[in-house]
């Protein structure tokens, strides 16, 4: 199992990078900054996973929130409007 | 033109399932029978499942914490069998509503609300969900004031999400049962609110 590098309340950035494949981290948020809201645990790494692999080493998974906003400039809503999404440690950053 | 009268042929992803389903019993993998149980068993998952989670965490506040800390140890407390999947529990208040999505495919909390509505894996709900949460809202009848903040849950990889609705007023004193009766498939997916008491048809 991968350490958990990323406590709940720090600053992340999801990479912006486009490998091909199976991947969970959606389009829209790669790039952004958001906030970790809780660690979920650990799991199998999907990108393996798809590719008939073991996905191991189990990799942490994490909530990520992220401000409306930040992420859709022409955003409607409200200031406090949030995103959460869950992104693998292996597609963050410190920032 | 021929009249084929009401005879389709069967689409790319029905002939899929038909030969993938009959190449597994043919090798002796799987039999009927099985694929028959699964499909029952599937059938039986409904959202009154769900119901009965909110309307306990409704009347019980313990329950109700140990929900929000622990979703799957609270159902599997009530004897609802969580497989292989984590699922969180989300709580609207005056000051949050929650909603729930899948971007990237229709990850839905099946456990506890059966199969999923066909709206939930379309590519409109799918994709303007992130995107103009409050303009879905309102095409679903739910008007949220601004200063309500909208939280949406992508839900991308190995979480499964439901909503704890807010209990409507006027609901002091009812039993569990009773309640239930007032929790929509769609009040725990977020796009809508339980049904009022008295409202009921």
């Amino acid at each position: 199992m991968v350490p958990a590098r990323f406590k709940a309340g720090e600053r992340v950035k999801v990479l912006k990078s486009f490998p091909l494949g199976h991947v969970r981290t959606p389009f829209y948020i790669r790039g952004h900054v958001g906030e970790i809201e809780r660690l979920c645990g650990s799991f199998p790494n999907p990108e393996e996973l798809a590719q008939m692999r073991d996905g191991l080493p189990a990799q942490p998974l994490y909530r990520v929130r992220f401000r409306q906003k930040e992420v859709w400039p022409d955003y409607r809503g409200s200031e406090q409007d949030v995103v959460e999404i869950e992104i693998f440690q292996h597609w963050l950053e410190k920032a | 033109m021929k009249d084929r009268g009401t005879y389709r042929p069967l689409s790319y992803f029905q002939l899929m399932e038909v030969t993938l389903r009959e190449l597994l019993v043919e090798k002796g993998l799987i039999t009927e029978e099985q694929v028959q149980r699964e499909v029952a068993a599937m059938r039986a998952r409904t959202p009154e499942r769900g119901a009965r989670v909110v309307a306990k965490a409704w009347v019980d506040l313990h329950f109700k914490k140990f929900l929000l800390e622990n979703a799957t140890a609270a159902c599997e407390s009530l004897g609802i069998e969580i497989p292989a999947l984590k699922l969180v529990a989300v709580e609207n208040t005056p000051q949050v509503h929650n909603v729930i999505v899948c971007t990237l495919c229709s990850c839905y909390p099946r456990v506890l609300l059966g199969i999923p509505p066909d709206w939930y894996k379309s590519r409109n709900y799918r994709s303007r969900t992130v995107r103009e949460p409050r303009v879905v809202l309102e095409e679903f009848g739910l008007k949220l004031s601004k200063e309500t903040a909208i939280r949406v849950h992508d839900s991308t990889a190995d979480m499964r999400y439901i909503v704890l609705p807010m209990r409507p007023a006027g609901t002091e004193g009812w039993s569990e049962e009773r309640l239930a009766q007032l929790v929509t498939r769609d009040s725990m997916i977020g796009v809508s609110l339980p049904t009022p008491p008295g409202s009921r048809v």
